[in-house]
């Protein structure tokens, strides 16, 4: 049996009169690569965001290894540390070069010397394919090329598992592709993955799972296999209807 | 038999015999309007950044009193030196403070608190306004590398805030070189109290203050002419350079985007 990383236990969420999660259980075992999938408003990015503490769940807990990690003494800032999170909109630091985006929590947080910081993020640069751009703004750069960056800032911490928000979404579909493949090596690299997308194809060929959320409920939640040649709830044939015909 | 001796040597003569006062208003004056303006942007920073923090619900009942209390505190500053005329300001501390506290004051150090906490109390706000145009990306893709608001603003959202505001910032400066004038209340010798003992003198007000004007205008536009300059350096190079190897960094080459 694999190590548990994260597991989500009667996890709900209201936006006001809005409930957006129901009662969710989860888990996310380490290695594991998990694409929740389902339509806009379904509440897979409020998941995500939930499970990185970006919001506050209203009831339920979040366990990290075991731990509830609203135990006092818990420390939330080495928790996030331990989960990196990579978003739609790549949110690089405007005010920083491509290395100094890599290289700013190594040495803030995980208080790394300088020279370690860098080689580190010359070492993920490399993997992300943009180790030529140290000295670049993310604003001279694409939105394939940010977002290689950003993955490369969430990999620079050594995270347990990144969670991914809609990676590609804000995307043009010319560099999807560079971004998708980006994903798919750290996939088989064994690092731990949590992704919600609107890549069907990708989320077949990558996940070791794939969970089906609709209306802030877990709808369904199978092998890829499964999910995308044989799917047990109705809604799932149906949203995979709707979104592989187009 | 000499004819009338012309306005403009007139006033050329008054600069001549007068110039040593002239300079040393200007010099008390530009000292003020930095050291105003600069302590002023330091107050306004620090205040931002408090007013800005986040409360979450996991936060102790203490944190949120003394957060609220201190908001309070703020709100009242702000408003009071934002809502009340510098130069009643002015009259209030500087025959107030050694009332109320005991403390004596002298007139430069009046003069200098009295610009920095003016300065500090519109600078809040701008500083405000410049952290609350900053993408929430910013903030979270901060905290999800697990940095405290602290090293998120000190790192990140700093730098970009002192950028937006920096022509807000120099606007605030050009403010404060010609609003010290009203200084000369207290009696601090800066370049309108200079003038105005010059005038005295001499009974030439319209040369004499149109020499100060002039020289108001040149210090103003200075400032504007450097800020300017500032404010380039700050955006840094537009170009960078790829390097074609990361241990070579000798084979490289420069993209230089379209706009100079």
């Amino acid at each position: 049996m694999k190590d548990k990383v994260i597991e989500v236990n009667h996890l709900s969420k209201n936006f006001g009169e809005n409930e957006v999660l129901k009662d969710i259980h989860f888990e996310v075992y380490s290695g594991e690569v998990v694409c929740i999938i389902g339509s806009s408003g379904s509440g897979k990015s409020t998941l995500l965001r939930c499970i990185n503490l970006l919001e506050t769940a209203t009831t339920g807990e979040i366990l990290y290894r075991g731990t509830d990690i609203n135990t006092p003494g818990f420390s939330t800032t080495q928790y996030r540390t331990k989960l990196g999170m990579v978003f739609q909109q790549f949110n690089l630091f405007k005010n920083k070069t491509v290395l100094g985006n890599c290289t700013l929590g190594p040495i803030k947080v995980l208080k790394k010397s300088k020279e370690e910081a860098r080689k580190t993020a010359l070492k993920y640069l490399d993997v992300v394919g943009m180790a030529d751009y140290i000295e670049a703004k993310p604003a001279q750069l694409s939105g394939g090329q940010q977002q290689r960056v950003a993955i490369a800032r969430a990999l620079c911490m050594e995270p347990d598992a990144i969670l991914f928000d809609e990676p590609t979404s804000a995307l043009d579909p010319e560099t999807i592709g560079e971004v998708l493949k980006v994903m798919k090596e750290l996939a088989k690299s064994g690092l731990t993955m949590l992704i919600v997308t609107h890549e069907m194809e990708f989320a077949r060929d990558v996940s070791s799972r794939v969970v089906f959320m609709d209306n802030g409920i877990i709808a369904e939640e199978n092998t890829p296999e499964n999910i995308f040649t044989n799917p047990n709830n109705p809604r799932t044939r149906e949203f995979l209807k709707r979104t592989l015909d187009k | 038999m000499s004819s009338e001796p012309s306005f403009f040597q007139i006033s050329y003569n008054i600069f001549l015999q007068y110039w040593p006062m002239f300079l040393k208003g200007t010099i008390v004056t530009l000292i003020l309007a930095i050291a105003g303006t600069l302590t002023g942007t330091v107050i306004g920073l620090l205040i931002g950044v408090v007013r800005t923090i986040p409360t979450h619900p996991h936060d102790s009942t203490f944190k949120k009193i003394l957060l609220k209390i201190l908001n309070i505190i703020l709100t009242i500053y702000i408003e009071v030196f934002r809502g009340t005329p510098m130069i009643v300001q002015s009259m209030v501390i500087f025959y107030g403070v050694p009332i109320l506290f005991g403390i004596k004051l002298g007139v430069f150090q009046a003069a200098y608190f009295i610009v920095s906490i003016n300065t500090g109390a519109y600078m809040s706000e701008i500083v405000r306004g410049g952290i609350l145009s900053i993408d929430k990306g910013q903030f979270e893709a901060s905290s999800s590398i697990g940095m405290s608001h602290f090293q998120t603003m000190v790192n990140v959202v700093m730098p970009q805030v002192i950028r937006n505001i920096l022509p807000a910032t120099g606007n605030e400066f050009v403010i404060n070189i010609k609003d010290t004038s009203v200084l000369n209340v207290i009696g601090v010798s800066e370049l309108f109290f200079a003038s105005k003992s010059i005038a005295g003198n001499n009974f030439k007000y319209f040369e004499v203050y149109l020499i100060t004007s002039i020289i108001y205008l040149i210090c103003t536009y200075s400032v504007t002419q450097l800020l300017r300059f500032a404010e380039r350096r700050i955006e840094g190079r537009d170009s960078y350079t790829i390097h074609g190897s990361t241990t070579l960094t000798d084979s490289k080459f420069e993209i230089r985007p379209g706009r100079s």
